[in-house]
């Protein structure tokens, strides 16, 4: 077992939903980096999760930003603390609008420019600070308030997008796996240039499910092989523990859709839409780590 | 060091003087020479700044609030599209309270496509909380750039300054330039709400109606003391390198009966008609109004006005000819000319004075009864 610091960086004041999985994903994220750590946050949940001024419910340097620029503040804050000799993280705090849809442009430009900092996406598939209406990363089938009939389009693959850039390091994560997490955070900043984590962020609310059910929730989206665990580094794939399990035996993607209100009423063709991305990920990847491609 | 340079290479003198630790910046035409001259100055080593070369005008914005917030000095320059294309974060600058120091080459807006001067791309951000200053010469880009720095970086101000120059008209123009060793003229930036990790603060927090307009007025009032420190820096400009400007720079002003008002090359085009109708018997006098905000105040009163906006608000009126109705009730008369780069001689600044009837709006070119 991976010791996981006792000291706290998010406060007993928070203005989450039950069963955020944000919360509890910056929660680790922030145990494994430290105090020396600044967070920038665009618009997302943790805009409002955060406290409500003079409040702040997360005891790390907070800079909130406007939806598109994270990533570009970033790399300001970044290059600034260089010129001053400060060894000091700074790690973007962004859900999935702000990164695969309005931020990406920003996103970009930082990881081609090698900016040092860790980018991490919480993604729970949709706009949720705004009541969840669709976003580039809602899976196709699930209903959102703008796509009451279900999504037509398939999720946006943001990881091939971002290591199509080089990156020092990229990950994927679950907020139901928290040491996989801390591990993933601890190595990132250890290294230098641009490293990205994308974090499943299983949304009670959004997705329509009971809140105790978040880690559930997040096992199943890995079992299922919907989510693979794996990690990237300097361009090494690895496909980590439960996903390798998951590969050999994985429970069957209606066990996970069945679960959450959001796929009430989702068509065989989506459901096999779905099964078929969830395979050819899972093909690539293994691929990968075998150093195929 | 006496030299000649462009407009856009006096800035870029001048933000080499003051040395930032941060520029971040994005091309575009006209005020590209400002960043590639820069670009040389951190590639050879004269300038020990980062230089972020970023993907759009937003993300500079973006990446000199991210460097700002640290304490970093910061400069970034754009034009016209650009800044409107970093309109949100132009606001954001202003609201956090980060002392950026901006160059615009005012450029008109599209479409289509125009690359000459006009001021309608700065005037859109005057509302933003930047202080916005608008200079005439090559000297005067350079001089002011410098004072930027010190405007802005003050206690009693801390918020951003946008100095505007003339696309082509001045960015362009070689005109000589004396080079300062500007000292201690610009103190060491000393952010009050720099990030300190060992005293961790949200920054940007949700703001309720209980307390959103609170910081509203911290920005108003700290514009309403930015005057006197623009009066100070001024001063000690002239005391230590022989040259000042003033918030309007008057030219045979004092006994003037008719005034010309116009901002930029064209209130030094004035001038020269003021030459020309002196000649003429005619008694007229100009004003060049340099700082837009804050907006300077000045009596008006027992004279007549000739307004020269190279801008418009569409369904309102010229821009500066408004705002000194609504603050000086005077009943001048409006010209409208050298939109997008439209050429805008002295000759024609006389005949603007010559023909004026006051309480009416001409479009130069357009009404044709000039």
């Amino acid at each position: 077992m991976t010791e996981i610091p006792k000291e706290e960086f998010i406060l007993k004041c928070t203005s989450a939903c039950a069963g955020c999985p944000s919360t509890l994903i910056l929660r680790y994220v922030l145990k494994a980096a430290g105090s020396d750590t600044v967070l920038v946050v665009p618009a997302c949940c943790t805009s409002v999760i955060q406290g409500i001024y003079p409040n702040t419910a997360v005891n790390v340097p907070l800079y909130n930003v406007a939806f598109a620029a994270a990533a570009a503040c970033a790399s300001g804050m970044s290059e600034a603390f260089q010129k001053a000799g400060k060894k000091t993280n700074v790690i973007v705090y962004a859900g999935d609008g702000g990164t695969v849809d309005i931020g990406i442009q920003a996103l970009s430009g930082a990881f081609e420019r090698e900016t040092d900092f860790l980018y991490i996406c919480y993604d729970n598939e949709a706009y949720g600070n705004t009541g969840m209406q669709r976003s580039g990363s809602t899976p196709i089938g699930a209903r959102t308030t703008t796509t009451p009939g279900g999504k037509v389009h398939a999720k946006k693959d943001l990881d091939a997008i971002v290591a199509a850039h080089n990156p020092s390091y990229l990950a994927t994560a679950c907020a139901a796996y928290p040491q996989d997490l801390f591990k993933k955070v601890q190595k990132a900043l250890t290294l230098r240039g641009s490293k990205f984590i994308h974090v499943l962020a299983p949304c009670p609310p959004g997705w329509r499910f009971s809140s105790e059910m978040t880690v559930e929730m997040g096992k199943l989206a890995v079992r299922s092989g919907l989510w693979i665990l794996y990690e990237s580094e300097f361009g090494k794939v690895t496909i980590n523990g439960p996903s390798k399990a998951a590969m050999i035996k994985p429970v069957p993607i209606e066990d996970y859709l069945s679960v959450q209100g959001r796929f009430k009423g989702i068509d065989r063709k989506a459901i096999d839409a779905l099964k078929s991305q969830a395979e050819q990920r899972a093909k690539h990847l293994q691929k990968e780590a075998e150093g195929i491609c | 060091m006496l030299t000649i340079a462009t407009g856009n290479k006096a800035v870029a003198a001048a933000v080499k003087e003051v040395r930032p630790d941060v520029i971040a910046a994005y091309p575009i035409t006209p005020q590209t020479e400002i960043v590639e001259q820069i670009a040389e100055y951190v590639t050879s080593g004269e300038l020990d700044s980062r230089y972020i070369p970023v993907e759009s005008e937003h993300s500079a914005m973006a990446a000199c609030i991210g460097a700002s917030i640290t304490g970093a000095r910061t400069f970034t320059a754009t034009s016209s599209h650009g800044l409107l294309y970093m309109h949100e974060m132009v606001n954001w600058a202003a609201g956090a309270r980060l002392p950026i120091v901006m160059a615009n080459v005012n450029r008109a807006i599209g479409p289509g496509w125009n690359v000459w001067a006009e001021h309608t791309d700065a005037f859109q951000e005057r509302d933003t909380g930047w202080l916005q200053v608008y200079v005439s010469t090559v000297q005067e880009a350079y001089d002011t750039t410098l004072m930027a720095f010190r405007i802005a970086e003050h206690a009693d101000v801390i918020l951003p300054v946008m100095v505007n120059l003339d696309g082509f008209l001045l960015s362009h123009s070689m005109q000589s330039l004396d080079t300062l060793n500007a000292g201690d003229f610009v103190p060491p930036l000393h952010l009050p709400h720099a990030i300190d990790v060992l005293n961790p603060a949200g920054y940007g927090t949700l703001t309720g109606p209980d307390e959103h307009f609170r910081f509203r007025w911290e920005i108003e009032k700290s514009m309403r003391r930015s005057r006197k420190v623009i009066a100070e820096t001024e001063r000690d400009f002239a005391e230590r390198f022989g040259r000042s400007y003033g918030v309007a720079e008057e030219y045979r002003y004092e006994d003037a009966d008719v005034v010309v008002i116009a901002m930029g090359t064209l209130g030094k085009e004035a001038e020269v008609a003021v030459d020309l109708l002196r000649n003429e018997g005619v008694n007229a006098g100009s004003l060049r109004i340099r700082w837009l905000r804050p907006f300077p105040d000045f009596d008006l009163s027992g004279r007549e006005v000739v307004v020269i906006d190279r801008d418009y608000s569409f369904g309102f009126g010229g821009v500066i000819a408004q705002s000194l109705m609504a603050r000086q009730r005077v009943d001048l008369y409006s010209v409208i000319a050298g939109l997008g780069g439209q050429e805008v001689t002295y000759d024609d600044i006389a005949g603007f004075v010559r023909d004026r009837r006051p309480g009416t709006e001409l479009w130069f070119g357009v009404n044709g009864d000039v």
